[in-house]
């Protein structure tokens, strides 16, 4: 038995089987990240005044990983395009770099995360705030009766400020510069050592940190797992997978193709989440 | 160009290539764009927001009518999506409806 | 030119009984049964497996009704073992608050999603779509066979969440958060990993469906020639793949809520014990409802339209007519699937949303009525004129327009936002979805087990041992759900482990408002008796479902019901790749009674001789 369809187009409908499928597994992808953007605007539209944080990521860095997921959606259609002209070594050559990139899309974002997780906001019993990179955490730690115990001190590499020049609102403007116009002077960076036991409150940049930090992993982290997945799938196709292009290079065109649209969606996504997350 | 077909598709080929190579260079120009118009720091908060998101629907027009082939898909394809559009924005429009349209509390 | 591959040749007629086909080796007892990719093992898979799910879930619901009736006495039978089972929270075999809230949710859950879905959409819609289209499969086979393992392993999560510490998720099918992320146990958390694996078995199942119907239609299988039961699973898979996906959204917030402690639907300031909770804040508790009614109004659609597809069928076979209004219908079930995205709101009146927005969803629920009261009238008037045969499978499609009726008409109340301030939450929703779910959807979904089992099977199912289960079901689930609507209107809320004993009048508070009277609470034991015995009513199905596999009167033609449809014009039961000849269609779906023609069916691949 075999199911028709599977590599040549049906008349009346002009499209293969994996064609629709990939088409209508992407309307839901549609829906998905359509509720997390949903999701996003009702955040943030019902926030308190203020609390919205801005300027919490490296913009230059994101830039970059756009620039690079952008890449590699041209090369990705590119590679199909030599593929249908019968050159298969020129395909082998161009997906190449749709992997790097990918590789490399995955790499920065690792970084971006990596210094979240180390960014740590400090609140002192004595009201004072220290924001800042984590350094090192000395001292204590171990296990006893089975819970981890905090380090002695922590040493963070930022800034101080009082607690209410945090809490007083003033959106738009990232936390150090509204900060440095609120008390009307410059901000220092230094080196902090904290001892633990006058902390009230020890917390890195994590998605439990607030609301715009949870979408931001929420929908960077289900992006970057659509990255992974993608590219495992292309990675496939194009190594193991290759085999097929001796046995019936039409279905394996077919499949580069699909693989391909789904590459292109997840870049789609991409050039939506790069402007709300970073640049609003 | 090893390519083996006839002349003619050899010709639509490298057109359709040519095409990839200008949505490429687009792409990247509107990416530039998007930061620049951040860095100016625009007036409002509502010029901020349209600029950015104006930019990111143009690129990813450019994404799903050249990349994805949706300038010239079949008819089946636009049915669906047709129908994935009108659900996506039935669900936004009317979430955020609702959530607006709250009745004011009488007493302060 | 065929439209099927055409070196894809079959041997002679292969009528045996089970043969397969030849061309193919014997797939071995694993590839053929566990893990096989044919749309027919699958669906019947799907069926086992769902028919079970419904039986556990109603036995979670007689526990509950016990309870509600006689709240503090241990639970005759099954005490012993809850307590067994489940520790302190069944201590002395009686059950307490938090365990009534565990199977509260869970009777929810899995009679809606390991339940009705997967029998109504997944085990007939496979078993008879591919069939009823002449395709020779579904379009992507392996994808169907990962639909249901993963839809499986979502089932055995639900079911395993029972015995970890502190038992399955407490906050009712809705999973409202705050509430459902602030229970301390982790029942809410594998609640929301298994149904992360069930949405995705459904997605995958959606995304199949509508690929096979749109793609493998045999040749002359043109839209309007198909079924109205594969137009009405068409429908049900488009509104699967667009709906679900923002549940899924909303669990993974709710699961990072319970993990990783965001507060996606926390707002600032909330109050657990007494205490505030140490959390970020900021979030939202409406947007999970937004998001999860985005799902669950069109849900209703997808329990209720493949069981409107059964019924057509039987209706049409069994009255010897076409179905009434074929176009009508299909164009209402569209309508249906369209409209019922945008009404989900009315789900919410109660939240505080303002005048305007509220108006706009009581105006596209009462639109909404419209396609369902055309197809429910198309139905009735098929009737009109037919010679009707009443076996089991019509008994139950009969049954299934009144029942319908009741569940849809009572509905009404509920759309207009000024009654549903009343009806709200009471036991007036209850008794009117179920009216919708159990008598209607269920009703349909056993008339097509009793219709297609000969084709399955090659073997009738015993009509005394239906008939006297369609008899006594009828007559139960009635007594059962119709006092509900009293008690919901007398003010009766749901959700209470006592029945609501707490809230009836005394002597002492004989003069204060709202109290419910001795009758009202005292009907709680007439409805759980009739629930009981509704439970015993399913009895003779259970017997007649397995004997019959074995001992049912053999079926001495492929289409003992002279049917017009392609699922007839197979070998019984249909091997695999289904077709023993490629297959072509010439006619519309309801060739019954036709003037002129030699017999009362013309099947859709005879040709029209001109």
């Amino acid at each position: 038995m075999e199911i028709p369809f599977t590599t040549l187009p049906r008349r009346d409908t002009g499209l293969y089987n994996a064609k629709l499928g990939i088409w209508l597994f992407l309307a839901s992808e549609v829906m998905l990240f359509g509720a997390l953007f949903s999701s996003y605007i009702l955040l943030r539209v019902g926030a308190m005044p203020g609390a919205w944080p801005h300027g919490i990521l490296n913009v230059p860095v994101g830039t970059v990983n756009t620039l690079v997921l952008i890449c590699s959606s041209v090369t990705v259609v590119l590679g199909w395009a030599a593929l249908k002209a019968n050159d298969f070594a020129k395909y082998r050559k161009i997906q190449l770099v749709t992997i790097a990139c990918a590789g490399m899309f995955v790499c920065i974002k690792s970084y971006e995360y990596y210094d979240k997780f180390t960014h740590y906001e400090v609140v002192m019993k004595d009201g004072r705030v220290i924001d800042g990179h984590l350094v090192a955490k000395e001292g204590g730690g171990g296990v006893v009766d089975g819970r981890r115990q905090p380090p002695e001190f922590i040493v963070l590499h930022g800034v101080e400020f009082a607690a209410e020049l945090k809490a007083a609102g003033m959106a738009k403007v990232p936390l150090i510069e509204r900060l440095e116009k609120q008390s009307g002077h410059h901000l220092e960076h230094k080196e902090f050592r904290i001892p633990w036991a006058e902390t009230k409150r020890v917390q890195n940049y994590g998605p439990w940190h607030n609301t715009y930090l949870a979408i931001y992993f929420t929908l960077t982290g289900l992006h970057a797992l659509h990255v992974i997945g993608g590219a495992l799938v292309i990675g496939w196709i194009w190594g193991p997978g290759a085999a097929m292009w001796k046995t019936d290079p039409e279905r394996y065109t077919n499949r580069v193709e699909v693989s391909g649209l789904f590459w292109h969606f997840v870049d789609l996504v991409w050039i939506f989440l790069f402007p709300i997350l970073y640049l609003l | 160009m090893s390519s083996n077909k006839a002349h003619s598709s050899h010709d639509h080929h490298q057109k359709g290539i040519k095409i990839y190579i200008l949505v490429f260079l687009a792409l990247i120009v509107g990416t530039i764009i998007t930061v620049l118009a951040w860095k100016i720091h625009l007036p409002t908060i509502f010029l901020t927001v349209l600029v950015a998101l104006v930019i990111a629907s143009v690129k990813a027009s450019l994404v799903a009518g050249w990349f994805m082939h949706l300038a010239s898909e079949q008819r089946m394809i636009y049915a669906i999506l047709g129908f994935t559009a009108f659900f996506f924005l039935g669900m936004m429009f009317l979430t955020v409806w609702a959530m607006s349209d709250v009745p004011k509390p009488i007493f302060p | 030119m065929s439209l099927h591959a055409p070196e894809h040749k079959h041997s002679e007629h292969a009528h045996g009984h089970g043969e397969g086909d030849p061309h193919h080796h014997d797939p071995g007892f694993w590839r053929g049964y566990v893990f096989s990719t044919d749309h027919k093992v699958i669906g019947i898979q799907y069926g086992v497996s769902s028919l079970l799910f419904l039986l556990f879930g109603f036995g979670l619901m007689l526990a509950m009704r016990w309870q509600i009736a006689y709240p503090g006495k241990p639970i005759p039978i099954i005490g012993g073992f809850l307590e067994a089972a489940l520790g302190p929270v069944a201590a002395g075999g009686v059950m307490t608050p938090d365990l009534y809230n565990a199977f509260g949710a869970m009777h929810g859950t899995i009679m809606v999603f390991l339940g009705v879905v997967p029998l109504g959409f997944a085990a007939f819609g496979n078993y008879l779509v591919p069939l009823q289209i002449g395709a020779p499969d579904m379009a992507f086979p392996r994808i169907n066979m990962a639909s249901f393992w993963s839809f499986l392993l979502g089932g055995v999560i639900m079911l395993v969440s029972f015995f970890i510490p502190g038992g399955a998720a407490q906050g009712g099918w809705t999973s409202y958060s705050p509430l459902a992320t602030m229970i301390p146990t982790n029942g809410q958390t594998w609640w929301i990993i298994a149904m992360v694996l069930i949405i995705t078995s459904s997605l995958l199942g959606s995304v199949n469906f509508i690929a096979t119907v749109i793609q493998l239609r045999a040749p002359g299988m043109t839209w309007m020639r198909m079924p109205f039961f594969t137009w009405a699973q068409f429908v049900t898979a488009f509104i699967l793949l667009l709906a679900f996906p923002p549940l899924e959204a909303a669990a993974v917030m709710q699961l990072a809520d319970k993990v990783l402690h965001t507060s996606f639907y926390l707002p600032t300031g909330l109050m657990a014990g007494g205490n505030l909770v140490d959390i970020s804040g900021g979030g939202s508790p409406l947007l999970w409802q937004h998001l999860f009614w985005f799902l669950a109004h069109p849900e209703v659609y997808v329990l209720i339209l493949p069981a409107m597809g059964i019924v057509s069928e039987i209706i049409a076979n069994n009255s010897r007519k076409p179905v009434f209004g074929y176009r009508s219908l299909v164009y209402s079930a569209l309508a249906v699937g369209f409209i019922s995205f945008i009404v989900w709101a009315h789900h919410m009146y109660l939240t505080g949303m303002g005048t305007k927005i509220s108006t706009f969803f009581q105006t596209t629920t009462m639109i909404i009525s419209i396609p369902s009261v055309i197809i429910l009238t198309c139905l009735f008037l098929s009737l009109w004129g037919g010679s009707i045969r009443f076996n089991t499978a019509m008994l139950f499609s009969l049954a299934f327009l009144p029942m319908f009726g009741i569940g849809g008409l009572t509905g009404l109340p509920l759309g207009f936002n000024f009654s549903d301030i009343h009806l709200h939450d009471s036991y007036y929703v209850i008794a009117h979805f179920h009216y919708v779910v159990a008598p209607g959807s269920i009703f349909a979904l056993f008339a097509g087990v009793y219709h297609w089992y000969p084709k399955m099977t090659g073997r009738r199912m015993n009509e005394l041992l239906g008939k006297l289960h369609f008899g006594t079901s009828f007559v139960f689930m009635n007594l059962l759900f119709f006092p509900m609507f009293v008690q919901g209107i007398a003010g009766m809320s749901r959700r209470m482990s006592d029945g609501g004993a707490s809230y009836m009048v005394t002597e002492a508070t004989a003069d204060v408002i709202g109290r419910l009277s001795k009758a009202i609470i005292d009907a709680n034991i007439g409805i759980s008796t009739a629930a009981f015995l509704l439970g015993l009513a399913q009895v003779p199905f259970i017997i007649n479902f397995f004997y019959s596999i074995f001992a049912g009167e053999k079926v001495n033609s492929d289409n003992p019901w002279e049917a017009t449809t392609l699922e007839w014009q197979t070998p019984t039961p249909p091997p695999h790749g289904n077709f023993a000849t490629a297959i072509k269609v010439y006619r519309g779906p309801y060739d019954y009674s036709l003037p002129g023609a030699a017999r009362d069916f013309v099947p859709q691949n005879e040709p029209v001789r001109s």
